[in-house]
């Protein structure tokens, strides 16, 4: 039989104020255990937990990001469970009228597939704390540094067919938080979280099997991983006349797979009511209004702006806007510079190479596009040659803020030599030295020319300009 | 609704708390009372009526997303029964 997979996502978002959501600790990452800590975030009795104006600011600029209805009249909830990682014994959430519903997300996969993504609804909640466990006897140390940092929980439809989907979908909101500045979202980080809802069905059918939810999924290649476990495993239960449980599992993926949770963590009875203490939420039209103004130039239509006005390709494009920084990089320094198609030169071939093989990423970069567009002019006058270019832009990437273009290539002795008279020596000794070849390329083995200019840009250490060897080496082969 | 002893157990588990035999049939008749009075509630006609979502009429109490001093993590591990220079001490959670 031909199974269809269906899939929902759950996925949790870190926003990145300064404080907590309910009260004025840092939510900075690290620091020693229960250092962030207050009595409101350790649920001491009696203290009032007060909302962070900036959160619900960042909220909605998701909200409107995601093409969601803004809830005018919403509030929070308390969902309440008991387990040590949440002090209160029960966590700040919304249920009944979140900020946000009824959205949508475009994405397209690297297979083609143009789809839309509905999503149900985006709440606020509280992140909970972080549980360490004892690997001697029977203790469990809680660290309640990340209880109370800020979490938006976006809620998607069951829309998503393939494992495909379900990353260009998380790799869009990405993109979408990222320029908006909302969130560092970092999967490996836990600053950006997915928790997969998933079940089979036979193709064709209408109804939805029964679903597992899968949680701790904490990167993009894991997700691929566990959907295609999970999907075979409830496959291969069904196909041998079994039933899928419905239940939530957790992902390890070190081993690979996904385990069921224990049924008491799977009691999931929750018992929310209105949460008394959080007056509820109004929002404005005039603050809908100023946030959707604010709205920044998002991936996609970024994409549309380079291929059109820069003549760009759009897969170029696509890498330059895949992240924020990268984009940023881009205009400031084509708008310094004036060459948009030098800018991209440099960006694809150098910054792009450090990040695949050296593992920089984009948002560590420390290049100026001051600096950045001042090397290209350099490049541009013919100073240096491109050959030479790639070291001092290596140079100048890697080193630390007081770096001068200008300065290295003098104190390098890397300018580019032009000087005609000079090559034509150099081609002659290169001859020389080289009697065998000489005698090839009389014989009409024209292939060694390439060997010529090799070496004598050898000779020259590199620093020749092309053209100039290649015009008079010509003139010299000729000469033979 | 009949609160039962089942379900008054039912409620300790997800509070994790240990009732005996006598505080269950406690529990039993006060949490009845608490359900018998939503019963007289409910014999109220609210149509029309707004869902209450807070008890005051007030709307957008928020604060500054300003950093202030955290609190002595000392003075917040005081009271722990069980604990140690960091955290708190709870039974393990995972097996």
């Amino acid at each position: 039989m031909n199974w269809e997979i269906v899939m929902g996502l759950e996925v949790h978002v870190e926003l990145s104020t300064k404080t907590k959501i309910f009260c004025s600790c840092t939510t900075e990452f690290g620091g020693a255990p229960n250092t962030h800590c207050c009595p409101v975030c350790t649920g001491m009795p009696g203290t009032l937990p007060v909302l962070n104006e900036k959160v619900l600011e960042y909220a909605v600029k998701a909200g409107i990001a995601l093409n969601c209805d803004i809830t005018r009249y919403n509030k929070f909830d308390r969902k309440n469970y008991f387990y040590p990682d949440l002090p209160k014994a029960y966590q700040i959430s919304q249920l009944y009228l979140p900020f946000a519903r009824d959205g949508h997300v475009d994405i397209t996969t690297p297979s083609g597939v143009s789809k839309s993504i509905r999503i149900h609804e985006i709440h606020m909640e509280e992140d909970a704390g972080k549980l360490i466990h004892s690997p001697y006897g029977d203790a469990t140390f809680p660290d309640y540094n990340r209880c109370g940092v800020p979490l938006i929980e976006i809620v998607s439809e069951p829309d998503f067919r393939s494992a495909e989907e379900v990353v260009a979908y998380l790799a869009k909101l990405k993109s979408s938080f990222e320029y908006l500045g909302i969130s560092d979202v970092k999967m490996e980080e836990g600053s950006m979280r997915a928790d997969v809802n998933l079940s089979v069905r036979p193709y064709g059918s209408s109804e939805f099997g029964t679903r597992t939810e899968m949680k701790n999924i904490n990167s993009f290649k894991a997700i691929e991983r566990a959907i295609a476990f999970e999907s075979q495993r409830q496959i291969e239960l069904l196909e041998s006349g079994g039933t899928v449980v419905q239940e939530t599992r957790r992902w390890d993926d070190n081993k690979g797979k996904s385990l069921a949770m224990r049924s008491k963590e799977n009691a999931q009875d929750y018992r929310y009511f209105p949460e008394p203490d959080i007056p509820p939420i109004s929002i404005s039209e005039e603050m809908i209004k100023e946030l959707t103004d604010a709205q920044p130039e998002f991936a996609h239509e970024k994409l549309e702006r380079y291929v059109a006005d820069f003549g760009m390709a759009k897969a170029d494009a696509e890498i330059i806007t895949s992240s924020k920084h990268l984009a940023s990089l881009f205009e400031k320094t084509t708008e310094l510079c004036g060459n948009p198609k030098e800018t991209v030169y440099w960006i694809l071939s150098q910054i792009m190479y450090f990040m695949n093989e050296r593992g920089v990423l984009p948002e560590n970069i420390t290049l100026s596009p001051e600096k950045f567009a001042r090397f290209i002019g350099i490049v541009l006058s013919d100073r240096i040659n491109r050959q030479t270019g790639k070291t001092v832009f290596e140079a100048m990437f890697f080193a630390d803020g007081d770096f001068d273009v200008e300065k290295y290539i003098v104190e390098n002795n890397l300018e580019q030599v032009d000087d005609t008279d000079l090559i034509r020596e150099t081609i002659k000794s290169v001859f020389a030295a080289n009697p065998k070849t000489v005698e090839q390329y009389k014989a009409g083995q024209t292939k060694v020319t390439g060997f010529f200019v090799g070496q004598t840009m050898k000779a020259l250490k590199g620093k020749a300009k092309p053209d100039t060897v290649n015009k008079v080496l010509t003139e010299e082969l000729k000469n033979l | 609704m009949q609160v039962t002893k089942e379900l008054v157990g039912y409620v300790a588990e997800l509070s994790r708390i240990k009732l005996d035999e006598a505080q269950t049939e406690k529990m039993q008749s006060e949490l009845g009372a608490v359900i018998d009075y939503m019963d007289v509630l409910n014999r109220l006609d609210t149509d029309g009526v707004e869902p209450l979502s807070h008890v005051f009429n007030i709307t957008n109490v928020m604060r500054e997303d300003d950093v202030k001093p955290s609190y002595d993590r000392e003075l917040l591990l005081s009271n722990a029964p069980e604990r140690t220079d960091e955290t708190v001490i709870v039974p393990k959670t995972v097996e």
